[in-house]
């Protein structure tokens, strides 16, 4: 059991699908540059949804390269809980092969250990989830943006993550689409508990999604606020608005 | 209620109409490729019919083609086609390869790259049919001259669409593959080799341009078979009629390699938009 790293926030169900996170001391700088993240603490509990705002080149999506392992850290450590579970990451970007029909970039998501039957039932099963059963058989370059932002969510969730990274994955969809995709990100994190960390510019999107917001500036939490508004939430409510315009006012005062 | 029914009673209307006009459109773009060549042939025929034109410097199209029908029961015109054919292919098969070969090590090796990609650009820039002279004086006129001077001119084009596919693949696909998890093995089958192969085809009807000019010259100065040689000899004898049959035979066997690089390029890159309906 992972008891160890279980807070007493979140359910028995969560801390067992999830990932938990412990960061200490963390720097990281590249080539001898300046530091992009100065030795930054942060606990995150299993199954949180974790949102991380900042401007530009605050050093938000280096902190999720660094969770992900992508990067190594130039001083401290990460430590995750059940350290071999699947980690996933979707991208700004769709980025879907595109010579591979949807069914099999959604498959790239599986362990290469399992069946060639087995992995197409799982693949279609999560497309199911996405609500893109019917375009199995496409390739990619017929889908419109947000179907393909679609299928790489279906392919990052296919190996039931314990941990899925959000690299500002909305970010060149339109305002609907985006609203949509919130509510099915969010829905499908209900429904399997795991970590999610989303990086993102839209401070409203991370109100509206996440239990936790993080605001990063300079490589260093700057603010660190919960979200306790319960869900399911409704768009324009008077206390997300207001946590969104503190959020707001702290970005825009230190970039003044 | 009316214009409810009116309305549902349109669809079928609109299909029914159209459906005829699309089949004879779709048969005459079949055909439209084709009109100016039957005219040019047509015309051609006409002025030489009338005189308009001397039979002895250009035969008439049904010269030609009696030519074709004479030498096809002698067996020579296929024995030489054979034998072009057998050349270029063999040339275009090993050139290509080693051209693929080195296109892919250069591609994903930077150490294969530095060692052999400056002394490959040294090579290239030496036009291939410079060397006919030093060729004859290696090979003699044998088989071994022409296929060496195919393979030569093949490389290049193939060698360096290669190279250039796999560098042009796009980094974030390639990012995403290690993050989920492939091994490098995985990574050219799955992401580097189908990116790069757009490319690869690009190379491919490159060179089989330069096949058939590199044949046919290699032919008709050192050989004795094959289609060029049949031409060079028909000149001799002053035969004007089987040097355009030869000619005319270049002209459709281009399209013809042509043509199946296109069905290939369809079963294989049928993914992409650019190609799927051309």
């Amino acid at each position: 059991m992972t008891a160890a790293l279980r807070l007493p926030e979140t359910s028995d169900r969560r801390a067992d699908r999830g990932l938990g996170i412990q960061i200490r001391g963390l720097s990281k700088s590249f080539e001898g540059g300046p530091s992009v993240i100065r030795s930054l603490d942060l606990t995150i509990p299993a199954g949180q949804f974790v949102a991380v705002v900042g401007r530009s080149g605050c050093g938000k999506s280096t902190l999720l390269r660094l969770i992900l392992g992508l990067e190594e850290p130039s001083a401290g450590r990460i430590a995750l809980s059940g350290g071999e579970q699947t980690k996933r990451i979707m991208f700004q970007e769709p980025r879907l092969l595109p010579w591979a029909r949807v069914a099999d970039n959604v498959a790239v998501g599986l362990s290469r250990d399992i069946g060639k039957a087995d992995r197409r039932a799982r693949a279609l099963d999560v497309l199911g989830e996405v609500g893109l059963s019917e375009k199995a058989g496409q390739w990619p370059a017929t889908l419109s943006g947000g179907q393909r932002q679609r299928v790489a969510l279906a392919r990052a969730l296919v190996s039931r993550p314990a941990l899925l990274a959000l690299d500002e994955p909305l970010g060149a969809l339109d305002a609907l689409t985006r609203i949509e995709m919130q509510a099915m990100i969010e829905r499908i994190w209900e429904a399997q508990g795991f970590t999610a960390i989303l990086v993102t510019h839209d401070v409203g999107e991370a109100v509206a999604m996440a239990d936790r917001i993080l605001v990063i500036e300079e490589g260093a939490i700057a603010l660190d606020v919960d979200v306790d508004v319960p869900r399911p939430r409704r768009r324009g409510d008077p206390a997300l608005a207001a946590l969104e315009g503190r959020i707001l006012d702290r970005l825009l005062r230190t970039g003044a | 209620m009316a214009d409810s029914a009116a309305i549902r009673s349109l669809p079928g209307r609109a299909e029914a109409a159209p459906k005829p006009a699309a089949r004879t459109s779709l048969d005459a773009g079949r055909l439209l490729p084709w009109l100016l060549p039957t005219l040019v042939i047509v015309g051609w025929q006409a002025a030489a019919s009338l005189g308009l034109v001397s039979t002895r410097f250009m035969p008439a199209p049904l010269d030609v083609a009696a030519a074709g029908w004479r030498l096809a029961l002698t067996g020579e015109l296929f024995e030489n086609l054979w034998v072009s054919f057998a050349r270029a292919a063999s040339g275009f098969l090993i050139g290509g390869g080693i051209g693929l070969f080195f296109g892919l090590a250069n591609g994903l090796s930077r150490l294969s790259e530095r060692l052999t990609d400056t002394s490959l650009q040294m090579v290239r820039n030496v036009p291939h049919l410079s060397l006919i002279p030093l060729v004859i004086l290696w090979f003699g006129i044998d088989e071994e001259a022409k296929l060496f001077l195919v393979a030569l001119g093949v490389f290049f084009p193939i060698y360096a669409n290669t190279l250039h596919g796999i560098r042009s693949v796009d980094p974030q696909l390639i990012e995403m593959g290690r993050v989920y998890g492939m091994n490098r093995r995985e990574l050219f089958w799955r992401v580097v080799l189908p990116g790069a192969l757009p490319s690869v085809f690009v190379g491919v009807r490159y060179a089989l341009g330069i096949m058939w000019l590199t044949l046919i010259v290699a032919e008709t100065i050192s050989a004795n078979s094959g289609l060029g040689y049949m031409a060079m000899q028909a000149r001799e004898f002053m035969l004007v009629d089987v040097v355009v049959l030869a000619i005319l035979i270049y002209a459709l066997l281009g399209k013809i390699a042509d043509s199946l690089t296109r069905a290939l390029e369809r079963a294989c890159l049928s993914w992409n938009p650019a190609y799927r309906n051309t």
